[in-house]
Formats: C-alpha cells, sequence, structure tokens
C-alpha cells in the first residue's frame, strides 16, 4: 500500500460527501470559467485595438459627426501617417435579433486595419464596385453569404432600403480579431444622403488616425484635438483602446459585477471544500493520534490532509473543467449571433480555474493541518467526535 | 537482566487553566527486558499516564525515563516520533484500527516508514498475521472483523516492526471472556516466545494474573 492509496480511501471515505463537494467544486469552476469567458471576451476586444491607431470623434459623443474636411488638417499633423473617415451605419438584415456592426468606411480602411486579411484582387474587385461590401468570415458564414450575393439592409440612422453586393469576405488574422464586420464604400452612402438630406453629407463619426509612433500618441492627439478647439465641432482624439472601452463602457457596470461575481465563486469553492476538509478531519482525531503514535511525522500528516484535499479540488477541477468547453460552446450557440465578435476559452482561463482550484486545496487543508499537527497524542486519544 | 525500563523520580502533572494538577509524584520503577509487568489501579490513578510516558506518546513534568536504551525525555518532537516507530508498539483498548484500511493494510502502516521493498513488507505482514492467527482474514476490513480479532490485528500492527517493547492500555476492556483469554494467551506467547518486554494496563486481575510482575498504583503513587 502506498500513502497515495491511502489518501485515495480517505478521500472516498464518505463516498456521497466526497461526491457532492466535487460536484460542487466542478459547478463553480464551470460558472468561474464561463463569467471569466465573457469577461476576458470582453477584455480582449479592447486589448485587439491597434497601439499606433488613434481615434477622432466629436468631443461631445460619437453619436454626433464630424466635417469630411477635418481629414486634411489631421493629416498635416506631424506623425500622422495615414487618416480614415467611418460611420456607423446600423440598420436591420432581414430580422433585428441579425446583429452585426455595419459601417461606411473610407477606402484606405484596409491599409489602416492590416489584421482584416484581404487579398489584392479581392480588393480590386471592391473597389469597382460601387455598392460592394466586404464581410467578416463569421457573418458570411453566418449568414450563408458568398462573394456575388445581395445584402439588403434596412436603414435606420440613414433611412431606406440599402442594396449591397458582397465582394469579398475578410478573414481575421489572429483569434481575437472581430470577423464579424460589415464595410462598405463611404462613398455610396455620402452620395446618396447629399442627394436625400444635404444637411447631412460629407460628415463622418470619427476619424481612424494611424500614427508612426505609438509613444506619441498623446502628443499627437494633443496637436489634433489644438486643431479644432473654439470650433463648432471640437474633437476628441484618443487611442483606439481608450474608444473601445469607451464604446463598452455601458457595459462596464455589468462586466464589473462578473468579474466580481467569478471570484466570488472562488470564495465559495474554498468555503465548500474546507467544510469538507475540517469535516473529515475533526472526524480523524483518533486516527490521527494513532499515525503519530506508530510514528507517522507533521510531513507525513500534512501529506495525508494536503493530498486528499489536493485530490478533491483536482478532481473538481478537472470535471469542470472538462465540461467547461462543451458548455461554452452550447452558450454560444444559445446567445445572440454577433452578439460577441467571437467566443471562445482563453487559455488564461484555464490556467486561473486550474490554479485557483490547487490554490483552494492548499487553502482548505491549512486550518485541518493545523489542527491535526497540534492535537496532542493524548488529547486525539481523548477526543470524542 | 538488565532494566530496558528506567523511570526515575518521573512527576507528571496536568493543567486546567491555572491550576495544576498533579497526576505522577516522583516515582521510581525499572522493567527488566523480558518481563510481562501489570499495572492495576483506580481510574485517575495514573497508570495510563505512567504507560504514555513509557511509550514516548506524553512527556513527563520532571524526572528521568530512559527506555531502550534512549532517554526519551531529551528527545524532540521528530525524533520521538522516529523512537516510538522503531522501539515500541503499541495495544489499546479501542483497537483504533483505521476503518477504510484491510487488515492487511493496517498491519503493513508501521512499515511503510520503514525501508523495506514491498515484497519484504508483505512477508513481515503476512508472517505477523500468521501469528496472531489472523492469516485467513488478510483482506477483511475492521467492520468485518469480530472484537477479538480486531484485537489480534491490532497486536500485529504492534508487533510488525519487532519493536522491544510493547505496552497495552487496557487490551481486553472491551471484550467478552473468550476473545479476551485469546489476546492473554497471544500476549504470553509473545513474552514468552518471542521475548517481548510487556507492560500492560488493566483492571482485570485475570489479565493481571498472566504477567509476571503486578504494580497497584494509587494517586500518582506505587504501592
Amino acid at each position: 500500500m502506498k500513502i497515495f492509496k491511502l489518501i485515495f480511501k480517505n478521500a472516498m471515505r464518505h463516498k456521497l460527501r466526497t461526491t457532492l463537494t466535487i460536484v460542487g467544486i466542478s459547478i463553480a469552476v464551470i460558472a468561474f470559467g464561463l463569467l471569466r469567458t465573457v469577461v476576458t471576451i470582453w477584455d480582449s476586444a479592447v486589448d485587439a485595438a491597434g497601439a499606433d491607431r488613434l481615434v477622432t470623434r466629436q468631443a461631445v459623443s460619437f453619436i454626433f459627426p464630424l466635417p469630411l474636411s477635418y481629414k486634411a488638417k489631421i493629416e498635416s499633423v506631424p506623425g500622422v501617417k495615414i487618416v480614415g473617415g467611418a460611420v456607423w451605419f446600423g440598420g436591420t438584415y432581414k430580422d433585428k435579433n441579425n446583429f452585426f456592426a455595419r459601417s461606411a468606411a473610407e477606402d484606405n480602411f484596409f491599409e489602416l486595419y492590416p489584421e482584416f486579411l484581404i487579398s489584392q484582387s479581392d480588393y480590386e474587385k471592391y473597389m469597382k464596385e460601387r455598392n460592394g461590401c466586404i464581410l467578416g468570415k463569421s457573418t458570411a458564414e453566418q449568414y450563408k453569404l458568398k462573394v456575388g450575393d445581395i445584402v439588403v439592409i434596412d436603414g435606420d440612422i440613414f433611412p431606406g432600403r440599402w442594396e449591397f453586393v458582397v465582394s469579398a469576405i475578410y478573414q481575421p488574422r489572429n483569434k481575437n480579431t472581430d470577423a464579424t464586420q460589415m464595410i462598405f464604400h463611404f462613398d455610396y452612402l455620402n452620395e446618396r444622403i447629399k442627394q436625400e438630406t444635404p444637411i447631412r453629407g460629407d460628415q463622418v463619426f470619427w476619424y481612424i488616425v494611424k500614427i508612426d509612433n505609438p509613444n506619441n500618441s498623446a502628443k499627437i492627439s494633443e496637436q489634433i484635438d489644438a486643431l479644432f478647439k473654439n470650433s463648432t465641432a471640437e474633437t476628441k482624439t484618443e487611442t483606439e483602446k481608450a474608444f473601445t472601452q469607451g464604446f463598452v463602457a455601458a457595459s462596464g457596470a455589468i462586466i464589473s459585477a462578473m468579474n466580481f461575481m467569478s471570484y466570488a465563486i472562488i470564495g465559495i469553492i474554498m468555503l465548500v471544500l474546507a467544510n469538507t476538509m475540517v469535516m473529515s478531519a475533526r472526524e480523524r482525531t483518533r486516527e490521527y493520534a494513532v499515525f503519530k503514535t506508530l510514528g507517522f511525522s507533521a510531513f507525513h500528516l500534512t501529506g495525508l490532509i494536503l493530498g486528499e484535499s489536493l485530490l478533491i479540488s483536482g478532481i473538481g477541477a478537472g470535471i469542470g473543467i472538462s465540461l467547461l468547453y462543451p458548455i461554452v460552446a452550447g452558450f454560444e450557440q444559445a446567445i445572440p449571433k454577433g452578439f460577441f465578435p467571437f467566443f471562445f476559452i482563453e487559455p488564461i482561463t484555464v490556467v486561473l480555474a486550474a490554479g485557483s482550484a490547487i490554490l483552494i486545496g492548499f487553502l482548505a487543508a491549512v486550518f485541518p493541518i493545523h489542527k491535526a499537527l497540534n492535537t496532542k497524542i493524548v488529547d486525539g486519544f481523548r477526543f470524542v467526535g | 537482566m538488565s532494566a530496558i525500563i528506567q523511570v526515575k523520580n518521573v512527576s507528571k502533572s496536568y493543567w486546567r487553566n491555572s491550576l495544576e494538577i498533579p497526576v505522577l509524584h516522583d516515582l521510581s520503577l525499572d522493567v527488566e527486558e523480558g518481563e510481562f509487568l501489570a499495572l492495576m489501579g483506580p481510574s485517575g490513578s495514573g497508570k495510563t499516564t505512567l504507560l504514555n510516558l513509557i511509550a514516548g506518546i506524553d512527556r513527563p513534568s520532571r524526572g528521568e525515563l530512559n527506555v531502550a536504551g534512549t532517554d526519551i525525555a531529551k528527545l524532540n518532537e521528530s525524533g520521538l516520533a522516529k523512537w516510538r516507530s522503531a522501539s515500541v508498539g503499541f495495544v489499546f483498548q479501542f483497537y483504533n484500527l483505521i476503518p477504510v484500511l484491510t487488515a492487511y493494510e493496517n498491519v503493513e502502516l508501521p512499515l511503510l516508514l520503514t525501508k523495506l521493498s514491498k515484497a519484504e513488507r508483505k512477508k513481515h505482514v503476512e508472517t505477523t498475521l500468521s501469528i496472531v492467527g489472523l492469516g485467513d482474514r488478510m483482506h477483511h476490513y475492521p467492520k468485518q472483523l469480530s472484537g477479538g480479532q480486531e484485537q489480534r490485528v491490532a497486536i500485529a500492527r504492534a508487533i510488525v516492526t519487532d519493536p522491544v517493547i510493547l505496552v497495552a492500555d487496557e487490551p481486553t476492556g472491551d471484550l467478552d471472556k473468550v476473545s479476551a483469554q485469546e489476546i492473554l494467551t497471544l500476549m504470553e506467547r509473545l513474552n514468552k516466545e518471542f521475548k517481548k518486554t510487556i507492560v500492560m494496563v488493566t483492571h482485570d486481575p485475570h489479565a493481571a494474573g498472566k504477567a509476571s510482575r503486578l504494580l497497584h498504583l494509587e494517586k500518582g503513587d506505587l504501592v
């Protein structure tokens, strides 16, 4: 018999209690993993923002437009490499639940976003089609759209029926690159708007500004904003990361709550396991006295108790992490399409879940070990549980 | 014969809050090698305390305690644990077997602290269980054994490392007459045939009659 066998037999002494503890840990690990997945996906959307890109928008809010004439002035700022305007188009594709980002962008958009991969031939094709659009791979797959298909959008910010031809489908460069967007020519939008509501013509919602050195972002932002000081449309320039954070700021409280909950769950797991370990250690007070009497040292007793705690937390974490993958896949199917640009379990989530389980295994064993080691043998034999 | 256990002017007190409760008073005792000593006395007389001191599971408040050639009062906890595993076997009134382990595994426990191989451990355990007459019950769990059989497993566990001294705290106290007789016969055999020095605490005059020497304790003094 090896010590590990004894640890295993001890852990399985109260099968129902151990099983319930393992189930509790598994459920907590799944809940933790799911919450962390949502939080990390949200964060990685922000992290995916380019360090060398700034966004210039109306100082009051990005829902107010900026004149197209600003572009040339921004381009004149030292350190600015490329400037491109963009407009949030909104609208509805067939059904209101069919959400994916739809933007009109100037034709240098793919120079500004090299993480959206598109071939030269596809780009040239797009440039030739006045009402052409480029779809992200995920959106194209989700709605079974292919090159040449017609996409009809029912406009809301820009009312009317808008017809587009799918010119190309872009591929995401990285796992956390948004592959759900629809991009079309700003000129197509601008020409029609100028005809229908001239007052809204030659305007963009924001400028994407590519700079030569990310370290100069603060200085360049100040210079850009200084250009439009005291104008009718003052600007606010910030890094794309800050802009994206602001975009999701409304969800910030929910994310913070989820963040808090995910760590609260860790605390709950610890209490569940600690309760089991304290009960087990209390019941075995006499046995620990026997072990000590037989010559087992503090090291051995620590190993027995810690081993049992780690075994239970490890099995719980293993089951939880194994089930997390299919559950996250199921969750992705259940949530509205396009709600998250991507949805996958980050390796850090698995590391955190497994690491927390191990840490909890250690912490839950601290009190029982302390008690077992500090109870005198004679007191252990007198103990009546 | 030489004294394998030397107790010199040993006193032991317990503290309850700030109140000192004396249990043993300046007690001296020698036990010769190969002796079978029975300790009797009323409850609270200090016999179990004396046994615990000899076995190294408690420490004297004052005095010297030399057991199997070691001044055990001077050993630290770790040293005392090592000494116990090599020198003393214990038999308890309530057997104190580990319920999730079989008879074989219970007896094997003390051998896990040695450097014996698995095959050597197996040989030792099987031999010892045969000595106590449980060769056919090796893979039974404690709950599948009678009280007498459990106590025999406990004795096997106590002697499997071949300690020089065996201490027993009321080993027949929880057994029926027949089982008690079997245990006493076994202890006699261990003393006579295997030359084990035995110190036994008992309330039972019949059990005490099996010993080669009988001592009475009363209020912490030998009388």
